[in-house]
């Protein structure tokens, strides 16, 4: 059932993203392709969030997965992007696969306490061992190939954002399927009440283990992908304060829908760049204020707002129905 | 020996900065249940504070223990006018709500106490040294240090005691104590919750931006101090225990002496020793070395 | 008749008091047990012990001849045990048919399914004939949290028994339910749970039930069987004193 649905939501996707790729100025489609990088990490934090828990470290797996990336082009000359984004998310999923065992079993602020605490460990860990990671200078990472094809300099933004949009679209379509799959909604069952859960045979610490490494995988593709759009990296793509911007725009945009994770980050990554350019001393007050609204007045972030208003406009008749 | 004293003497002096600076942020939590992100904005506010109170006072009066005064003075009229203003402000409307849009409304808070002193202080550095370097210097282990150092230390010791008289010595106090120890029951006893509530988060306001405040001296004041002290103060006092002071003292003297030896002996971890501390103790014994919460573990 | 669910000298004190205090219980396939006792004899404890929620501090559980001791609930909800609570235990943020699908979802090892849809026409059916037979269909769509106290003790019995148990602990399933509705419910309940040969054992505070529905009746006190029989041996009296123990019937 819905199958259609999903391949629409896709499809819808990638038509809308086509043409930007094609039509917008350099400066403007670089800022699209990191917030749609960025997306992938927050859908990592959204993940999570559905099963009740926030993640102040997931800074750490986009991190891990850039510096790795970093690593294997520089030190052993891979240029294929999708090879480097393959041990990319591979270094992010090996770090979830180990942390995701210790932390699996701790939920709110303990939960964020050590993802944040993780992360930071890591943090000075790139800071301090400078003479693999540069330091705070941090690391250059050089134009990938694509399929082989070396990309010259007047197209290669343009490549690299189809990559990252063909990328978003199949995570995409596995996202949505996952969300309206049992185990989708065994994460919403585990944020509501764990031990009812237990109760029906479910087990709560293999759900969440499992999530952990979904998220972590999820971020690393990220981590990995904003490399060949940015072109440099340093520790503080491991900072609390990133951890920080993912889980703002994941509150933004709220659990229940995907295409709300995209927007939500080319949102806010549009206002950052903006506010920083035209006023720098207010964009991060800007960002709080609308956090404490959405907070205050709609804390399932902008899709639910959105979700209500569809459902009061559909007066008798049919009733809304979840499962489209 | 001279070896072992120098690194004791760093480890109690860092750790009795650790202590001013967090013992406000286990305050507020162990009262209201809330981990205050913006603890590291109160905190940089009280720098800031202190900063322009002492370089004003030093350009009229050469009395340096009223510099110390002014300090003071700017982290008690920074944290309570601060601490009262988020409190009623803003953080009341939160309440109830669950605990993650709490803590991320403390975010959002700092996030916009990040801005707020860009716009009143700017982003140039201000230098407030005068009370440190007016102290002189002493010697422990053949290494000078700052008497201004000891001030610190006599200030945390001083705040802890205060605080240990206040909670268990005073009436409020224990209605604290009270409200730490069970907020359904003491509501359903008649205990004002609102009214402790204020008390405590402006205390926990002012000890933070005392924290700052002091702090001043010793370093520049840019921006970007928050973001640096809200890390180590959840490490100190998750190490310690959220809610317990005792805790962050001895959370404090536990991040300050392994702190010490790592820049003695291994100086490369220096930075993220206090992580793996945190994330040990996470690991091991998460409620911290004196628990007031139960750990939410399955 | 096969033995079922065999408890032997089960102990566990919570500070100084015993909850459980060598308790010996034995229940055979097919019984109708319910369980009486006054408030703190350990009723609930005894569920949450045999369930796997509390582990005892001694005794053993032997669950179709296996030992259960240690095990958690969902790996003891896996041999074929179902449990419903005092206080409805529900995900109050769905819809009360998304309850009842994650529950036949996960009661058929499907909870970590990641590809196919929740929402599939056979589980969908099944939902709805299960929500039926409870006389809660017609809220379907609306929040768990939304609907009444004795509609959400329903749906709480629901969702155990969408799993299709092999034995079946009810929590005081009439309580929050009104008086014209507890028989109905009881009826409809036990004659299902009669057709699929569900064991059940019950724990109840409200006599007339225990005495229509029980073959079989313990009684638990401080911790320990006090007696245990048919319900008209057990309940003959409007007041009893059983091995000390006062129980009032309400008729």
């Amino acid at each position: 059932m819905n199958r259609p649905s999903y391949l629409n939501s896709s499809v819808v996707l990638l038509a809308l993203m086509i043409i930007p790729g094609f039509i917008l100025p350099d400066w403007m489609r670089y800022v699209f392709t990191v917030a749609l990088c960025k997306a992938f990490v927050v859908l990592g934090v959204v993940i999570l969030l559905r099963a009740g828990l926030v993640s102040f470290g997931h800074a750490l797996f986009f991190a891990a997965a850039a510096y790795s990336v970093a690593f294997s082009a520089n030190l052993w000359g891979i240029r294929e992007a999708l090879v480097l984004i393959i041990l990319g998310v591979l270094a992010s999923l090996a770090l979830a696969a180990i942390i995701g065992l210790l932390v699996a079993r701790y939920r709110e602020i303990f939960f964020a306490m050590i993802t944040l605490a993780f992360s930071m460990a890591f943090f000075g860990m790139l800071v301090k061992a400078y003479r693999f990671t540069g330091g705070t200078d941090g690391l250059r990472i050089p134009t990938p190939a694509v399929l082989g094809f070396h990309l010259l300099p007047q197209t290669s933004s343009i490549a690299i954002y189809f990559l990252v949009l063909f990328c978003l679209v199949i995570v995409v379509y596995l996202i949505n399927r996952f969300m309206n799959s049992p185990y989708g909604y065994i994460l919403r069952a585990i944020k509501e009440n764990e031990i009812r859960v237990s109760y029906m045979g479910g087990s709560v610490p293999k759900a969440v283990y499992l999530t952990f490494l979904l998220s972590g995988g999820l971020a690393g593709l990220g981590g990995s992908l904003i490399t060949f759009n940015v072109g440099h990296i340093d520790p503080y793509l491991s900072y609390w304060t990133t951890s920080g911007e993912f889980v703002f725009v994941a509150l933004l945009s709220g659990t229940g829908n995907v295409f709300a994770c995209i927007g939500g980050s080319i949102f806010i990554e549009f206002i950052k760049t903006y506010a920083f350019k035209y006023t720098p001393y207010t964009w991060q007050m800007m960002l709080g204020g609308i956090m404490l609204v959405v907070i205050l007045f709609s804390p399932g972030g902008l899709w639910a707002l959105y979700e209500n208003l569809v459902q009061r406009t559909k007066m008798g008749g049919k009733k809304y129905d979840a499962t489209t | 020996m001279d070896n072992l004293l120098v690194i004791i003497a760093d480890g109690v002096l860092f750790a009795s900065w650790l202590f001013l600076v967090a013992v406000g942020l286990t305050l507020i939590y162990g009262v209201m249940r809330i981990l205050n992100i913006a603890h590291g904005s109160l905190y940089a506010i009280g720098a800031y504070t202190g900063a322009v109170f002492v370089i004003t006072y030093c350009q009229k009066s050469d009395w340096l223990p009223g510099s110390y005064l002014v300090l003071l003075g700017a982290a008690i009229s920074a944290g309570l006018v601060l601490g009262t203003l988020m409190e009623r402000g803003v953080l009341r409307w939160f309440y109830g709500k669950e605990v993650v849009l709490q803590l991320l409304s403390t975010y959002a808070i700092f996030l916009i106490l990040e801005d707020v002193l860009k716009l009143v202080f700017g982003v140039k550095p201000y230098y407030a040294y005068k009370p440190l370097l007016g102290a002189g210097n002493f010697i422990i282990g053949g290494v000078n240090y700052p008497r201004y150092y000891l001030i610190l230390f006599f200030m945390a010791v001083l705040a802890g005691i205060l605080l240990w008289l206040f909670m268990n010595k005073t009436r409020f106090g224990k209605l604290v104590l009270a409200v730490i120890h069970d907020p359904e029951i003491s509501l359903a006893m008649g205990i004002k919750i609102d009214r402790i509530y204020i008390v405590a988060f402006s205390l926990g306001a002012i000890l933070a931006a005392l924290g700052g405040a002091f702090t001043a001296p010793m370093t520049v004041v840019v921006p970007g101090l928050a973001v640096e002290v809200i890390v180590i103060s959840f490490a100190v006092v998750i190490i310690g225990g959220l809610g317990s002071f005792v805790g962050a003292g001895l959370g404090a003297l536990i991040v300050g002496l392994v702190r010490s030896l790592a820049v003695h002996y291994v100086p490369e971890l220096e930075l993220f020793t206090i992580y793996f501390v945190m994330a040990a103790v996470l690991l091991f014994r998460p409620q911290g070395l004196f628990p007031t919460k139960e750990v939410r573990k399955i | 008749m096969t033995l079922l669910l065999e408890v032997e000298d089960l102990t566990i004190h919570f500070d100084m008091i015993a909850a459980a205090d060598n308790l010996n219980v034995a229940i055979n396939t097919g019984e109708v047990v319910g369980i009486i006792g006054p408030n703190g004899a350990g009723k609930t404890t005894f569920l949450n012990l045999v369930t796997g929620y509390l582990k005892p501090q001694k005794g053993r559980i032997m669950l179709m001849g296996k030992d259960i001791v240690g095990l958690r609930p969902h790996e003891i909800t896996a041999m074929g045990v179902a449990r419903s609570f005092q206080m409805p235990q529900l995900f109050l943020e769905l819809t009360v048919l998304e309850n009842i699908l994650v529950a036949l979802a996960t009661g058929t090892g499907c909870s970590l399914h990641f590809w196919r849809p929740l929402k599939n026409k056979k589980r969908i059916n099944e939902a709805h004939e299960i929500l039926d037979r409870l006389g809660i269909d017609e809220m379907h769509d609306r929040l768990a949290g939304e609907i009444s106290e004795g509609d959400r003790k329903l749906l709480d019995v629901a969702m155990a028994f969408a799993l299709k148990p092999k034995l079946l602990f009810m929590d005081e399933p009439t309580s929050g339910v009104s008086t014209e509705d507890k028989f109905q419910v009881m009826d409809t309940l036990m004659n299902v749970l009669n057709q699929s040969e569900v064991t059940t054992v019950f724990i109840e505070h409200d006599m007339s039930v225990v005495q229509r529905y029980a073959k079989r009746v313990l009684v638990l006190s401080e911790g320990k069987v006090v007696a245990d029989g048919h319900p008209e041996a057990i309940l003959k009296k409007e007041t009893q004193s059983v091995q000390g123990v006062e129980i009032k019937c309400s008729k």
